[in-house]
């Protein structure tokens, strides 16, 4: 599809990347909050204080997995690969750890954030993508 | 009414945050290493998936300036820091390694709960206990 990219799936990119944009966009203006997992997820487990009712939380997060299904099941989806448990647990108590330190992760900072032109969103994306880059490098000389 | 007020909109909202997650094939770990992987067999997707939303979340924040309260919602109640403090930085790299790592941040991994739960529940679990001892460690250190 992207000459020189074999593997990349551009279209499926936009359209995805507009979905979340709209979904975000409805969380924007519908109910006047910022659509950040890490945030949500915190404030829906109690692990987070702030205005947000747990209710509505609970709604996003209970929504994402439905909507993920719906895609499962409407398409021809393939399942994918994971990392083994262990590098699972390692992995998500750094994400976990990371993305409360840093108010934020992917969707607040980097789709939410940056669209506002948020000076600390900019610095946070721009930090977790080298970081990403970094590690997967490290991993990729090391054989990992 | 309040309680359909408070749950729909984020029920909504997390539906098409799946929806978009899936369909640009961001639950799928080896597609975003994939994306990090800028040194080796580089996998633009993610690029076309944060173009699109950010897109998308820069024509609400334009919009968002000449509301004065959301849909559904009584007040806006958004993030107003512009400070940038090492809290963000060091947080936003942690977060960058464990992303690095496993291919998974929180909005692509609450989704897997529902698409690859074997994988999902262990990372999802870890995330939490991540956020727990960051919430602990800060007030140890609010306190001391």
């Amino acid at each position: 599809m992207l000459p020189g990219f074999p593997e990349a799936a551009p279209l499926q990119g936009l359209i995805g990347g507009v979905l979340i944009g709209l979904a975000a966009a409805l969380m924007l203006l519908g109910a006047g909050r910022i659509a950040g997992v890490s945030g949500i997820l915190a404030r829906g487990t109690a692990l987070a204080g702030g205005s947000m009712a747990r209710t509505s939380a609970w709604g996003f997060l209970v929504g994402l997995p439905l909507g993920a299904l719906a895609i499962r099941f409407g398409t021809d989806w393939e399942p994918a690969v994971f990392a083994s448990w262990p590098v699972l647990v390692v992995a998500g108590l750094l994400v976990g750890f990371g993305t409360r330190m840093g108010s934020g992760c992917t969707s607040g900072h980097g789709v939410c954030g940056v669209s506002r032109l948020s000076q600390r969103s900019i610095v946070a994306t721009t930090a977790f993508m080298a970081a990403g880059i970094a590690t997967v490098f490290i991993m990729s000389l090391v054989g990992a | 009414m309040t309680l359909v007020r408070r749950l729909l909109p984020p029920l909504a909202s997390g539906f098409l945050f799946g929806m978009g997650l899936t369909v640009s094939g961001m639950t799928d770990p080896q597609r975003v290493r994939g994306f990090l992987d800028v040194f080796g067999d580089w996998d633009p997707t993610l690029a076309f998936v944060m173009g699109g939303a950010v897109l998308v979340m820069a024509i609400a924040w334009r919009i968002q300036t000449r509301m004065a309260k959301p849909v559904f919602g009584e007040r806006f109640s958004l993030p107003d820091r512009t400070d940038l403090d090492p809290r963000l930085l060091t947080g936003a790299t942690v977060f960058g390694i464990g992303w690095g790592v496993a291919g998974l941040c929180p909005g692509p991994a609450v989704a897997s709960l529902a698409l690859s739960p074997v994988h999902a529940i262990p990372f999802v679990a870890a995330m939490l206990a991540g956020m727990l001892l960051q919430k602990i460690t800060m007030e140890r250190r609010v306190t001391s």
